[in-house]
C-alpha cells in the first residue's frame, strides 16, 4: 500500500434550495406526502414543456464564483437519455457540452497544508423522482416529489491524493454551499450526494491508472470508507498481477464493499443532444458581476482572518468555518468584544460542539445567544466563576432560557478569591490530611492534586481553583 | 348552400346578422359528419355533447348581446396530438389509445376562450409520422376527392374533414409538411406558421425544434382569423417568441403590384409531375400579369434538406417518445418478467412500424461514435440552409413552389416504400428546417380531378406578407372551391 498513491476526482450533486422546481412552478420542499408536489410538467406528461427557473442559473453562478470558475455567459442545456421508472420523461435535462461554470479551483487545508484542487465544471440539471418499496405491494412505487428539483453537479479534477483530502474537499464544498445559502446540505435527506472516480498508481508515477467510478455514496464518511476499500482492491489486483478494468461500481456501505454495476462494454450511451425545448441560456455580463459582488465572505477568507486577527490555530479556524452555525456564533461573539476570541473558539469547539453532536441541534436554535455566551465566558475570564461552574451555567441557559448572571446568583456559583479565606481553608485541609502531605514530601507529587481536590470539596466548589492551587503549593513547600 | 359548405367568415357574419344560430351550424356539420364519416374516416373521437353545449352557450350569449370573438360558434376539429382536457388524445397510437389528458394545450385554451365549438379529434399518422395517415393505429382516412386515395399526412384527418365539410376549420401540426401536404392533397388551405409564433404547450411532441401547430381551412381569411386566435407568446413554451402579434385579419389586402416572388428552381426539377409544374407556373404568370416581380432563385443546399430533416426529426423523436415506457400512462404490455422486459414489450407492442423506424433511426444518429457524422452534421446543414434562405429573402418577399411533387396517391401504394413516402415531404421540410412560415393553397386539379397545391414560403414572422400574397392569389383566381364533389 505504501508504494502507491490514490488519485481521486469527485462529482458532487447538490440540491438547490430554490422555492420552486427547475422547470415548473411546483414547490421544492423535502419530506411532504408522496406525489403531492407534482404537476403535469414534472410528471413528464405528453405535451408538457420545461421553462427554466432563473434562480437556478443565479445559484449556479454564485457557486461558480465561489469556486473561482469562468462563467459561461452563453451555455446550453442537453438531454441525457436513459430509461428508469423514476425518470418520467426518460431523459434528464442536464448540461453536456457547455456547462454554466468551468475551469475553477478550490483551496483546501489538510494538516495545516494548503492544497489547490481543480474544478473541472459546474452544471445545472434536474433531479429524478424516488422509487419506494412497500411490503404490502409486490412492485415498486414511484414518488415524483423530487422530480425536477434543481441540482448542481460540481466536478473536480483528479487532484485529490488521500482520504483526508477528500474529506476536507467535501467539507469545504458543503460549507461554501451553506455560506451561499443555496443548498440545505442535508446528507440524510439526500440533498448532497457524490460519485467518486478513483484510480491508484505507483508513487512518483506521472501517468494515471485505470479509474473506476463508484456510485451510491450517501455520506462523506462513506466516501472515505469507499475510497479506502476501492484503493485496496485496486492495489491488491495490481500486486497479484491483475489489471484494473474501467467500470462503474456500486458502494454498499453496510457490507463495506463495492460491486460491479456496469463494465465499460455495458456503459450507458446517454445520447446527449441539445434540449430543443429550451433556448440557449444567455446571461447578462452585469448580472454575472453583480452576483460576484454579492458573495458573502467565504470559509477560506474567514479562516485566514481568524488566524490573523484572532490568533486562532489553523485547526481551530478550520473547524469553526466548516460549520456555518458555529461560524455565525463565533462572528457574533467576536463582534461583541466582551471576551478573548481564543476562549470563544475553545467553548465553541468544546462544549458547544459536544452539545450539537449529542443533540443533533444547532446552537443557533437554543437560547444560548452570543451575548449570553460572552457574558459567561467573561465571568470565567474575570475569575468570577470557575470553568466547571460555567459548564453548568451553559446547560441551564440552554434548558431554562435564563440569563447567565441570574443563574450564577441563584446557584451561588461565584467563586471565592479571598486570599485570607483560601489560606485558612488550605491550612485546615492540609492539617486533616497529614498522610498526603507526607506522601508529597516523599516525592509523590500527585498527592497535591488530591489536596487541591479536597480544598475544592470543602469550599463546595467555590474556591478559585487557580488561586487555591498556588496556595497549596506554597504551603507544601514551606 | 348548406351551412357546412360555408367559410368561417361567412358563418361568422350570418351569426351576427342572426341568419342562423350556432346550434344550427353545429347541427348541420354534425349531420354532415353522420352522413359522410363512414366513407371519409376523419375523426378518431367525436365530442358531440360538449360541442352542442358550447353552441347553445354561444347562442345564449349572442342573444344577450354579448360581444364574442368573430369565430365564436364556429365548429373546429382538432388533430389528435393536441391535448384536450377530458377528451382522449391518442396520437393515433395504440400507446395512447385510452389516454385522456388532465390539461388543455395552450391553443385549445385559446380556442375555448374564443368560444369555438370543438367537434372532436382528428385522425393522423401515428405520432404525426407519415405522409398518408396510413400509419394511424386507429383507422383509415380517405381522400374526400377520391376515396381510394390517401388524404396525405400526417394531418390527414384535419385536411379531409375540411374538404368533406365535417368541420369548418381544423388544427393540424406540421413538422416536415404535415399541414401543407395533406392540405394540398385534399385541396384545402393549410398554414404552417413561423416556428415560435404558436405555443407548442400541449402538442404531443414529435420533433420539438420543428413542430408547429397551424390552421387548415377553406379560405385565407379563415386561416388568418384562426391564426389570430392561436398565435402569441406563451410563457409555458420557452421557444415561443415574446413579441407583438398584430391581427393578421385586420390587415389582409389584395395587391400583387410590386410583390417580389422568387421561383425556387430546385423545386421545379425532375420528379415533379408535369401537371403540378404547369399549374404552379400558371399561378406565377397570374401574379406577373398583375404586377408582381418574378425572379428565379436558388437554395443550393435544398437538396440536402430531406436528409437533414430526417436526421434531426428522428433524433428528437427518439428522445421525445422515450417517455412512453408503460410506467405512468398509456399502454403497458400484459406480460413481462422484469423492468427491461416491461419496457421492451410495451414499446414493441405499443408502437407501429413507422414510429419504431424513426426511433431506431434517431437512436442511431445520436449514439456515441455516430453523433458527429449524422446529428452534428445535420445541425450544420440546417444552419446553412437557413442562411441561404436569409440571403434569398434579401431580394424577394415570398417564394413560390409546388407543395408536393404529385397529387394524392392510392391507399397502400407507398406504405411499404418509406423512401418514396418520405419524398412527399421534399418541398415542405425546408420551411421547418428554416423555421419559416409557409402556406399551401389549392391551385388546380389534375386530369383525375385531384387537387394540386402550391406553396408560398415567407421569411420568419412575415405572416402578414405571406397571407396577403395568398389572399391576393385567392382573389385573382376567383376563390377556392375546396369541397369534395363526390360525397
Amino acid at each position: 500500500m505504501k508504494d502507491y498513491e490514490i488519485v481521486v476526482g469527485l462529482e458532487v450533486h447538490a440540491e438547490l434550495n430554490t422555492d420552486s422546481k427547475i422547470f415548473c412552478d411546483c414547490k421544492n420542499v423535502f419530506g411532504l406526502e408522496v406525489n403531492t408536489q407534482i404537476c403535469p410538467i414534472c410528471m413528464g406528461m405528453p405535451g408538457t414543456l420545461p421553462t427554466l427557473n432563473e434562480k437556478v442559473v443565479e445559484y449556479a453562478i454564485k457557486m461558480g464564483h465561489a469556486l473561482n470558475c469562468k462563467i459561461n455567459s452563453v451555455c446550453k442545456q442537453d438531454r441525457k437519455n436513459y430509461f428508469y421508472p423514476d425518470l418520467p420523461k426518460a431523459y434528464q435535462i442536464s448540461q453536456a457540452e457547455v456547462p454554466i461554470c468551468e475551469h475553477g479551483y478550490l483551496d483546501i487545508f489538510v494538516d495545516g497544508e494548503e492544497r489547490r484542487i481543480g474544478i473541472t465544471r459546474i452544471h445545472i440539471e434536474e433531479d429524478a423522482g424516488k422509487l419506494l418499496h412497500d411490503d404490502s405491494f409486490a412492485g415498486s412505487l414511484v414518488d415524483l416529489n423530487r422530480s425536477g428539483v434543481p441540482l448542481i453537479e460540481i466536478v473536480s479534477e483528479p487532484d485529490l491524493r488521500s482520504t483526508e483530502e477528500v474529506k476536507a474537499y467535501l467539507e469545504t464544498i458543503k460549507s461554501i454551499l451553506q455560506y451561499l445559502n443555496i443548498s440545505d446540505c442535508k446528507m440524510q435527506e439526500g440533498s448532497i450526494r457524490c460519485d467518486v472516480n478513483i484510480s491508484v498508481r505507483k508513487k512518483g508515477s506521472t501517468e494515471f491508472g485505470t479509474r473506476c467510478e463508484m456510485k451510491n455514496i450517501n455520506s462523506f464518511s462513506a466516501a472515505v470508507r469507499g475510497i479506502e476499500y476501492e484503493a485496496k482492491r485496486q492495489i491488491d489486483l495490481i500486486e497479484s498481477g491483475g489489471v484494473v478494468e474501467q467500470e462503474t461500481r456500486r458502494w454498499d456501505d453496510v457490507k463495506g464493499m463495492s460491486f460491479t454495476m456496469r463494465t465499460k462494454e455495458n456503459a450507458n450511451d446517454y445520447r446527449y443532444f441539445p434540449e430543443p425545448d429550451l433556448l440557449t441560456i444567455v446571461i447578462d455580463e452585469d448580472k454575472i458581476k453583480s452576483l460576484k459582488a454579492e458573495l458573502p465572505e467565504l470559509p477560506n477568507k474567514k479562516m485566514a482572518r481568524y488566524i490573523k486577527d484572532f490568533g486562532l490555530s489553523q485547526m481551530d479556524a478550520t473547524l469553526i468555518v466548516e460549520n456555518i452555525d458555529k461560524c455565525k456564533l463565533f462572528d457574533e461573539c467576536t463582534a461583541l468584544n466582551l471576551c478573548v476570541p481564543k476562549n470563544i473558539s475553545n467553548w465553541i469547539l468544546g462544549d458547544i460542539s459536544k452539545y450539537m453532536n449529542e443533540t443533533g441541534k444547532s446552537i443557533l436554535d437554543t437560547p444560548l445567544t452570543a451575548k449570553r455566551l460572552c457574558e459567561m465566558i467573561s465571568s470565567v475570564e474575570k475569575g468570577v466563576i470557575s470553568n466547571s461552574a460555567a459548564k453548568r451555567v451553559m446547560q441551564i441557559v440552554i434548558d431554562e432560557d435564563k440569563e447567565p448572571q441570574q443563574i450564577i446568583e441563584e446557584l451561588g456559583l461565584v467563586q471565592n478569591s479571598d486570599v485570607g479565606f483560601l489560606e485558612n481553608l488550605a491550612r485546615e485541609v492540609l492539617a486533616k490530611n497529614e498522610k498526603s502531605v507526607n506522601d508529597y514530601k516523599n516525592g509523590k507529587t500527585n498527592a497535591m492534586g488530591y489536596l487541591i481536590g479536597q480544598c475544592m470539596k470543602e469550599s463546595k466548589g467555590k474556591a478559585n481553583p487557580g488561586m487555591i492551587k498556588e496556595i497549596v503549593i506554597k504551603l507544601l513547600e514551606e | 348552400m348548406k351551412l357546412y359548405e360555408k367559410t368561417a367568415s361567412e358563418l361568422s357574419e350570418m351569426l351576427r346578422r342572426k341568419k342562423c344560430s350556432a346550434l344550427e351550424i353545429y347541427e348541420d356539420v354534425s349531420n354532415r359528419i353522420k352522413s359522410v364519416e363512414d366513407k371519409v374516416g376523419a375523426y378518431i373521437t367525436l365530442s358531440d355533447e360538449t360541442a352542442r353545449k358550447k353552441a347553445i352557450e354561444v347562442d345564449e350569449a349572442l342573444a344577450k348581446g354579448e360581444e364574442l370573438h368573430p369565430l365564436a360558434g364556429i365548429p373546429i376539429g382538432i388533430k389528435d396530438n393536441i391535448s384536450t382536457k377530458g377528451i382522449r388524445t391518442s396520437c393515433a397510437s395504440k400507446m395512447l389509445e385510452n389516454y385522456i389528458p388532465p390539461f388543455n394545450a395552450t391553443v385549445v385554451e385559446k380556442i375555448n376562450n374564443a368560444d369555438m365549438v370543438v367537434t372532436g379529434k382528428l385522425n393522423m399518422d401515428e405520432f404525426a409520422m407519415g405522409s398518408s395517415t396510413e400509419t394511424s393505429y386507429m383507422k383509415k382516412t380517405r381522400n374526400p376527392h377520391d376515396l381510394d386515395r390517401v388524404p396525405g399526412g400526417s394531418s390527414g384527418g384535419s385536411a379531409a374533414a375540411v374538404a368533406a365539410g365535417e368541420a369548418i376549420l381544423t388544427l393540424g401540426s406540421d413538422t416536415g409538411g404535415s399541414i401543407r401536404q395533406p392540405a394540398a392533397l385534399c385541396g384545402v388551405v393549410g398554414f404552417k406558421p413561423t416556428y415560435g409564433s404558436v405555443s407548442r404547450y400541449g402538442l404531443i411532441a414529435f420533433a420539438s425544434s420543428l413542430d408547429q401547430i397551424g390552421p387548415i381551412g377553406k379560405s385565407v381569411k379563415d386561416i388568418a382569423m384562426l391564426q389570430d386566435i392561436i398565435s402569441g407568446y406563451d410563457k409555458m413554451d420557452a421557444t415561443s417568441k415574446n413579441m407583438e402579434y398584430p391581427k393578421l385579419t385586420d390587415n389582409l389586402t389584395v395587391n400583387a403590384k410590386g410583390l417580389k416572388i422568387g421561383i425556387l428552381k430546385e423545386y421545379f426539377g425532375e420528379g415533379v409531375d408535369d401537371s403540378v409544374k404547369e399549374s404552379v407556373y400558371k399561378v406565377v404568370k397570374l401574379f406577373e400579369e398583375n404586377g408582381a416581380e418574378i425572379k428565379e432563385i436558388s437554395i443550393p443546399s435544398a437538396n440536402f434538406a430531406m436528409s437533414t430533416y430526417y436526421i434531426i426529426s428522428s433524433a428528437e423523436a427518439s428522445s421525445n417518445l422515450a417517455r412512453f415506457d408503460g410506467v405512468k400512462y398509456g399502454y403497458r404490455a400484459k406480460e413481462y418478467d422484469s423492468l427491461i422486459d416491461m419496457y421492451e414489450n410495451t414499446r414493441s407492442e405499443g408502437f407501429g412500424d413507422e414510429v419504431k423506424r424513426r426511433i431506431m433511426l434517431g437512436t442511431f444518429v445520436l449514439s456515441s461514435g455516430f453523433y458527429d457524422a449524422y446529428y452534428k452534421k445535420a445541425k450544420i446543414m440546417q444552419k446553412r440552409i437557413s442562411s441561404e434562405f436569409d440571403n434569398v429573402f434579401k431580394d424577394i418577399d415570398i417564394i413560390i413552389s409546388p407543395t408536393v411533387v404529385s397529387t394524392a396517391f392510392k391507399i397502400g401504394e407507398n406504405i411499404d416504400n418509406p423512401v418514396k413516402m418520405y419524398y412527399n415531404d421534399a418541398f415542405t421540410v425546408t420551411a421547418n428546417i428554416g423555421g419559416l412560415p409557409a402556406i399551401s393553397l389549392p391551385c388546380a386539379k389534375d386530369e383525375k380531378n385531384l387537387p394540386i397545391g402550391l406553396q408560398l414560403i415567407g421569411k420568419k414572422f412575415s405572416e402578414q406578407t405571406l397571407l396577403n400574397a395568398a389572399y391576393t392569389y385567392e382573389n385573382l383566381c376567383g376563390g377556392f372551391n375546396v369541397h369534395s364533389q363526390i360525397l
